[in-house]
């Protein structure tokens, strides 16, 4: 830091100690956050190149850049590692550690060493992926549906379960660090319905993490018990089922792709009444139907399997449970929209990465009821439509909202400012690229392009090019926020306390916050987004 | 087609161009919405911009009826939506029961298919158009999916148990047949036709590549190689459950359950006798597997289903 701290300010959680040691011994909230940040980001880039690959292959018809087994190997590492590595933890364990604790005026969270061993269960988990993919890889799709993963398949399958489970313990530990942490930590006067959306979000997340992530663990175990002692669970010539594997993975991998899109929600439920002036439209119902899809997540796992052959009444009832999931995520978007009517609406990074997240999340939420309706996904299952809906949601979700959060957190966390208006551009190639990439795919999917294909047939050979077109756009998009807020580190300028005037308590401690988070107790009685558009911000 | 860029695939069925038409629709309806809500996005983010000098005064925080109104319609429309895929979707999970069978065994990367007089194809499937055809299918190691795009139907091919799938062809053509399901190296390797011609031509053809037994005399050998006979025959004193007239009957077996007999009943008691021992015997019958395979055990299958309720084992038709 080039300009002196005042003298009686408390040390900022950056400064309380330098070494390397002091960063991976902490127990504040803060600095584990930014142990996140750093690991995850490293996933990210692994699991894009990955992609690129993938792409890269995919620009002829044939068999040119890869073959056949690193393809497959290449699918499944970008799965593996996106969803595990990279999704899942992304916005809770970063913001959830970083801001959850500051935004209801906690020190920290309610466990410190506990949010510490997560942190070294989910870096331990990735070291095993890791180790998978460097001795070989794994080919098995990041579903390892069985009996291909059970028996037929050559590769490292166990070492990569081993490392999916690791990283499933962090996720268990940090929601229910998360739980406590809300319940009880809590600043005077802040009631249910004073929390931050976001703080409701990442509840609502944690939730999911602690019901479902033990599902999947005792399944990759069972897993591994028929790959290795060939104890016969789902390979019917040992006498199992295989679609038990499935039912059994997609309870809980269903209910993971809220956890993926729930805290997305909360952070566009900070961005936009922030940027709009304007307190969240209809609060308690946001509120309500985050509760509302946490709790219906559960219990749409079956339309993953309707041409599976499970029975037609079990496809009609998660069909129509499917279309009820909707419409909470309906009213958010409605909700969202009406929030802008009448607020004074500037366009920062943050904002844009917020607008660019609902209208994806619209896209992929209106494809969503193409995938409920029986008739369409047995057409469209297993094929690149299916694919494109859950970028839209993931990538063209998520990640927008993870870049959002990163954009409007940055000064809180680092007591820097990013350079706005490469900010600005990047939002904006990520927004094309991301459009140009996923779009088509859509289209090949219902002209019958099945997913996990290495080779395909010429008539898809024009929609697969744009799409690889869109991801070397994509690529640039992501590269730019590498660089400019790596160069903000040190060239930024220094952040005030509250560069956006936003109204979270967050905002009222210093940036980069004290180790100890507040100085005093801070008040938590106020409402939640209590904005104005009149109180303009200074930029 | 070449150009790849229409929106629709060639469709060969009327339950194709039935999908086609909610597919439709739902394109329609998304555009619509996304018209509404990307379009008041950009009007408010344009007209409440921070710089308009525009009167801002009592924003609303909520709406009451607003708020359950946009409830209630989407979940209105999703009903009807929800009604209108599960009736297509009820439709084509029940084959009519005067379909032609056909017999396909999906194995690591190919499709192998029977037809009803055993001609037998690899990576083919003839049908006749203006016929209800039902494939049933099973598969030698991991899961397949059988996927016909002109058809908008898929069903997954899975080991250990029979999954059926049926269509209706009313377009003569070639039409492409994928492996939709990962199933290892070669998955995108794993694709064919599905050849629909006139009845007539389809007969001719059939006639054509006559040379193999049928697939219920294949069966009938088979059954006699292994001995099958030896219990199972009228003639037999081993005491042994009599099999003609076997598929769709209703079956009591010993633990008090009952079932229907269908293909999977048969491969099971074949390949896991002590599984479901029929009422009033005793569980003697050896497991055969490992000495059948798949395509081996269907035409077993084939021969009891050619058998008549008024014959008796044994017997050749």
């Amino acid at each position: 830091m080039s300009t002196p701290l005042p003298a009686t300010a408390a040390p900022s959680y950056l400064h309380d100690g330098y070494s390397l040691w002091s960063w991976i011994t902490s127990h504040d909230h803060k600095r584990i956050a930014i142990l996140y940040a750093v690991s995850i980001t490293a996933f990210f880039f692994i699991g894009a190149v990955a992609a690129g690959l993938i792409r890269l292959e995919l620009v002829t018809p044939a068999a040119d850049a890869v073959d056949a087994d690193t393809y497959n190997r290449l699918f499944t590492a970008h799965g593996v590692i996106m969803v595990w590595m990279f999704l899942i933890p992304s916005i809770p364990s970063v913001f959830g550690n970083f801001a959850l604790a500051l935004m209801i005026g906690a020190r920290d969270l309610a466990f410190p060493r506990l949010n510490l061993l997560s942190w070294y269960l989910y870096a331990g988990g990735g070291l095993f992926t890791i180790a998978a993919l460097l001795l070989g890889g794994v080919d098995t799709g990041w579903t390892f549906y069985t009996p291909y993963s059970s028996i037929f398949s050559n590769s490292h399958v166990i070492m990569t379960l081993l490392g999916v489970l690791i990283v499933g313990f962090s996720s268990i530990l940090t929601g229910l660090n998360f739980i406590v942490t809300v319940h009880t930590l809590r600043a005077p006067g802040m009631g249910w319905f004073k929390l931050p959306l976001f703080v409701w979000a990442i509840y609502a997340t944690s939730v999911i993490l602690v019901l479902a992530t033990p599902v999947l663990a005792i399944t990759l175990l069972l897993l591994a018990a028929e790959r290795i002692f060939h104890i016969g669970l789902f390979n019917p010539a040992l006498g199992g089922d295989p679609l038990l594997f499935q039912h059994l993975f997609w309870f809980y991998s269903h209910p993971a792709v809220y956890i993926m899109i729930l805290p997305a929600m909360g952070v566009a439920s900070e961005i936009i009444p922030c940027f709009a002036r304007k307190r969240v439209f209809g609060y308690k119902f946001m509120a309500f139907a985050i509760i509302g899809i946490a709790v219906i997540s559960f219990l749409v796992w079956g339309h993953h399997m309707f041409v599976s052959g499970q029975s037609v009444y079990a496809s009609m009832v998660f069909s129509v449970l499917s279309f009820m999931v909707a419409v909470p995520s309906a009213i958010k978007v409605f909700n969202w929209t009406a929030t802008l009517h009448k607020g004074s609406i500037s366009f920062t990074a943050p904002m844009l990465y917020a607008l660019g997240f609902v209208i994806l999340f619209l896209q992929g939420g209106l494809t969503g009821l193409f995938l409920a309706s029986l008739s369409i996904d047995v057409h469209v299952t297993d094929t690149y439509f299916v694919v494109a809906h859950f970028h839209y949601i993931m990538v063209g979700g998520s990640v927008m909202a993870y870049l959002g959060a990163v954009h409007y957190w940055w000064p809180k966390m680092t007591g820097r400012m990013y350079a706005e208006s490469w900010a600005r551009v990047a939002a904006l190639i990520i927004f094309a690229g991301f459009n140009l990439t996923f779009f088509p795919q859509y289209l090949l999917g219902y002209e019958g392009m099945p997913r996990r294909y290495h080779t395909y047939p010429d008539q898809f050979q024009v929609l697969n090019i744009l799409s690889s077109s869109g991801a070397a756009v994509l690529a640039i998009g992501y590269m730019l926020p590498l660089l400019y807020l790596f160069w903000s580190l040190w060239q930024g300028k220094h952040a005030p306390d509250n560069p956006w005037q936003a109204t979270g308590l967050e905002w009222q401690t210093s940036s980069p916050p004290p180790v100890h988070n507040f100085d005093h107790l801070p008040d938590g009685s106020a409402e939640p987004y209590d904005y104005t558009p009149d109180r303009a911000v200074q930029q | 087609m070449s150009a790849g860029l229409t929106l629709l695939p060639p469709s060969a069925s009327a339950a194709a161009r039935g999908t086609d038409a909610l597919f439709l629709t739902l394109v329609g309806l998304s555009a619509l919405l996304t018209c509404i809500f990307v379009g008041l996005i950009v009007i408010f983010c344009y007209r409440y911009r921070r710089s308009a000098r525009i009167n801002r005064d009592n924003p609303p925080s909520h709406a009451r009826g607003l708020e359950a109104a946009w409830t209630i319609a989407p979940l209105l429309l999703f009903l009807v939506l929800f009604a209108w895929a599960a009736r297509d979707y009820a439709v084509q999970s029940r084959p009519p029961k005067d379909a032609m069978q056909i017999f396909v065994v999906a194995k690591q990367w190919m499709w192998k298919a029977e037809q009803p007089n055993g001609r037998r194809e690899i990576n083919e499937i003839h049908i006749p158009v203006n016929t209800p055809v039902k494939l049933i299918m099973t598969s030698q190691d991991v899961i397949h999916s059988l996927f016909v795009p002109a058809f908008r139907n898929k069903r997954d091919v899975v080991p250990g148990r029979y999954s059926t799938i049926w269509f209706l062809a009313d377009r003569a053509g070639e039409y492409l047949l994928l492996c939709a399901e990962y199933c290892g190296t070669d998955h995108a390797e794993m694709k064919g036709r599905v050849i629909a011609m006139q009845p007539e031509d389809y007969a001719r053809w059939l006639e054509d590549g006559a040379t193999h037994p049928g697939l219920a005399e294949r069966g009938f050998r088979l059954f006699r190689e292994h001995g099958c006979m030896g219990c199972h025959a009228a003639a037999s004193t081993v005491h042994a459950p009599e099999l003609s007239g076997l598929l769709g009957r209703r079956v009591h077996l010993s633990d008090g359950r009952n079932l229907i007999a269908d293909e999977n009943y048969v491969h099971d008691s074949i390949m896991e006798p002590q599984k479901d021992v029929v009422a009033g015997y005793d569980p003697i019958m050896p497991s055969f597997k490992g000495q059948l395979d798949e395509e081996e055990i269907m035409a077993i299958i084939e021969y009891i289903r050619a058998l008549n309720p008024d014959q008796t084992t044994g017997e050749r038709r």
